[in-house]
């Protein structure tokens, strides 16, 4: 993936774009808004890391209007300290499509960024998801395994959804709160984990092979290897 | 100099508003002073006028009868009685003939400025060396002869001199009443402004404790020191709070702060190859996020109690918000061995925050969860009841102390009971900053055993 980070703290974006790298990304980096606005405006890339208060007269949000209006749909999140209420639904309005507030973990950053590549290819409606012998079918609502139906409840089922849509990909606590239950806060409880090994119990415990992996410090994936 | 401070006491007189009031009320009681004179004036002076045309009317009238019976030798001699009856000497009595030579009468001649057509006016006369204003009847007798009545009306002039003294002494009165009452009006309005303003002085001095005394008249000065004093009573709580927050961060921050900080001195300077001081990094990651976390919930709340989060009010499903709640912890309270029942009326629909009331319920279910022993029970019961939606979530744990409930929603507060667990002691405190912010309330009971927090908001009639 080709990835712009515009960012104009040093140690962040050096943080940022190092770890990106490693992921096997290829990184650009614009240290103020007008550079950041001519290199997504002039090159293709497949993500845009955005912070919001930048140097050079152009924040992160005129940066992302400007794309908008020009009909470029490169998604993009915003990565801000700037963390009130109002202020995510100021970088979602303005054409983001993630939205996270500084301080963040890495693994987070890279999970979200990741996910937005996936969401933008995910426009063509589908009917059927399948990773390995797991196959969803989003009509009929069932789940079949190895040919054998799973019986699962309607939380259950937009869960293993959600995490058969971004197979292959590290998706987060906060990640699967937002995007199953549409809850914007941090419960003190592990309420994910719980939800998540009931799923196992019902999709990888009678198989031999599991599916759903957990990644240490980040959060799960579902894919047939061992992250 | 002596000019300039001159200058500088005049317009500081006229800035004054009670001396402005005083001066108002000055003119306006010389203006009700003088319209009293004019009306007094008008009727007494109209009367006797009205009284001497009528007796010259009368006197007229008989002389003309008196010549019709006697001719003009009866009247000659009416008319020089009359003169000789006349005392006082205020009448006056012309009988002339048809040339206007004088006949009879107690003036030297037929005043000759008298217009013959002139039937009622004012003469004036020499008596006695003084100008006398009278008034008079002019009329003709048959035969062609010209007759005078009239009557001295200077004691009406007297009367308006009087009457013109005294309106001036009433004027002066007046004046002077109105002086002494603006100074003494200018004085009370000083005195209660200055207590105001001395007050408000004090207080912008950062003495917060002054208050506007009160007089205990419940007039308008105690009404407006009432309101001040509330004001300033909401400030001093604000105040207040503010002081315990600065100081709670001060205190709760700094510990999780030297925690993190001593550990990565520590594995700094101690520690005994990488993989001990990785282990150390991580705990201090997690010790930051802590922090950061006590932040964001800080944040929230004073988000939450500035209020700007209403213009995000919409209907919210309470009665689905809470089931799907109770669906994401019964998973939870079930893997710990605990029960989690619900009683929830079905549409409960408040005007709120959707996400703020997730997360100030999410609390509630949080801190059951964490205080309950094993095997414990927690349940959730939402109704609606006279107006009011309430939310009760109960647990058996050990409760909060009688004593300490008052406090526990206060920022930073940790019971007794809760020392040992872990947490922000910010979950109550945003939760009751959601409630308020929905114009409710939260209420802390005993649930024997257990807690028992209830949210209570209040439902406009015609939402339900």
């Amino acid at each position: 993936m080709r990835i712009l980070v515009v960012e104009d703290d040093k140690d962040v974006a050096n943080f940022v774009v190092k770890g990106l790298r490693e992921a096997g990304h290829v990184v650009e980096h614009a240290n103020n808004g007008r550079d950041g606005l001519f290199m997504a405006a002039t090159e293709n890339f497949d993500a845009i890391v955005l912070d919001r208060m930048l140097p050079g007269g152009v924040d992160g949000l005129r940066i992302l209007e400007t794309l908008r209006a020009q009909n470029n749909h490169t998604p993009a999140l915003f990565l801000s300290a700037l963390a009130q209420v109002d202020d995510r639904v100021k970088g979602l309005k303005a054409g983001g499509d993630d939205y996270m507030t500084k301080p963040f973990a890495f693994a987070e950053l890279l999970a979200r960024v990741e996910a937005l590549t996936r969401r933008g290819k995910a426009d063509t409606p589908v009917t059927k998801l399948s990773v390995a012998d797991l196959e969803m079918d989003l009509l009929s609502r069932s789940v079949k395994r190895a040919g054998q139906k799973i019986d699962l409840q309607p939380r259950e089922f937009r869960l293993l959804e959600f995490l058969m849509r971004h197979s292959g990909q590290v998706v987060t606590r906060t990640m699967l709160l937002e995007g199953v239950w549409d809850y914007h806060f941090d419960p003190q409880t592990n309420v994910i984990d719980v939800h998540v090994s009931r799923l196992r119990q019902k999709v990888d415990k009678p198989f031999p092979q599991p599916l759903i992996h957990t990644v240490r410090n980040a959060g799960y994936m579902l894919q047939l290897e061992e992250p | 100099m002596s000019r300039q401070i001159v200058r500088r006491l005049t317009p500081r007189l006229l800035r004054s508003a009670g001396f402005r009031f005083g001066v108002f009320y000055a003119a306006l009681f010389s203006l009700s002073a003088a319209a009293l004179a004019g009306f007094m004036w008008w009727s007494t002076a109209g009367l006797m006028l009205r009284q001497t045309n009528d007796a010259l009317e009368q006197d007229g009238d008989a002389l003309v009868e008196t010549y019709f019976q006697g001719g003009l030798p009866g009247v000659t001699a009416a008319v020089k009685d009359r003169i000789a009856s006349n005392i006082d000497d205020d009448a006056l009595y012309i009988l002339a003939d048809p040339n206007l030579t004088l006949l009879v009468g107690n003036v030297n001649a037929w005043p000759a400025t008298w217009p013959l057509d002139q039937e009622w006016g004012q003469l004036q006369v020499q008596r006695d060396g003084l100008n006398v204003d009278i008034q008079v009847r002019a009329f003709e007798l048959p035969g062609g002869y010209h007759a005078m009545v009239g009557r001295d009306v200077s004691v009406r002039q007297k009367l308006g001199h009087l009457m013109e003294e005294a309106l001036l002494w009433s004027a002066l009165i007046a004046v002077l009443l109105g002086s002494v009452g603006a100074f003494a009006v200018r004085g009370l309005f000083r005195s209660t402004i200055a207590d105001v303003s001395a007050t408000a002085v004090a207080i912008g001095g950062g003495d917060l404790t002054k208050r506007v005394s009160i007089h205990g008249q419940d007039d308008e000065f105690d009404l407006l020191a009432v309101t001040i004093n509330d004001m300033l009573d909401r400030i001093g709580h604000l105040m207040e709070g503010v002081k315990q927050v600065s100081n709670a961060i001060a205190h709760d921050l700094r510990t999780p702060i030297t925690r993190a900080r001593t550990r990565l001195e520590d594995a700094a300077t101690h520690a005994q190859g990488e993989e001990e001081l990785r282990s150390a990094v991580d705990r201090a990651i997690i010790d930051l996020d802590g922090i950061v976390g006590i932040f964001q919930a800080l944040l929230r709340i004073s988000e939450i109690e500035a209020g700007a989060r209403r213009s995000h009010f919409a209907d919210v499903d309470l009665s689905e918000l809470l089931r799907e709640l109770a669906e994401l912890y019964e998973a939870v309270a079930e893997e710990r061995g605990l029960t989690l029942s619900t009683e929830i009326a079905d549409d409960l629909v408040l005007h709120g925050d959707r996400d703020m009331l997730q997360q100030a319920l999410a609390n509630l279910l949080d801190n059951a969860l964490k205080f309950s022993p094993e095997a414990g029970r927690i349940s959730i019961h939402a109704r609606s009841e006279d107006g009011t939606i309430s939310v009760a979530v109960s647990d058996t744990g050990p409760g909060i102390p009688a004593e300490e409930r008052e406090h526990a929603t206060e920022r930073f507060f940790r019971g007794e009971t809760a020392r040992s667990t872990p947490g922000s002691g910010l979950g109550l405190a945003l939760v009751q900053a959601v409630a308020q912010l929905h114009g409710g309330d939260i209420r802390l009971d005993d649930a024997e055993p257990g807690l028992r927090a209830t949210l209570c908001f209040p439902v406009p009639a015609s939402g339900g």
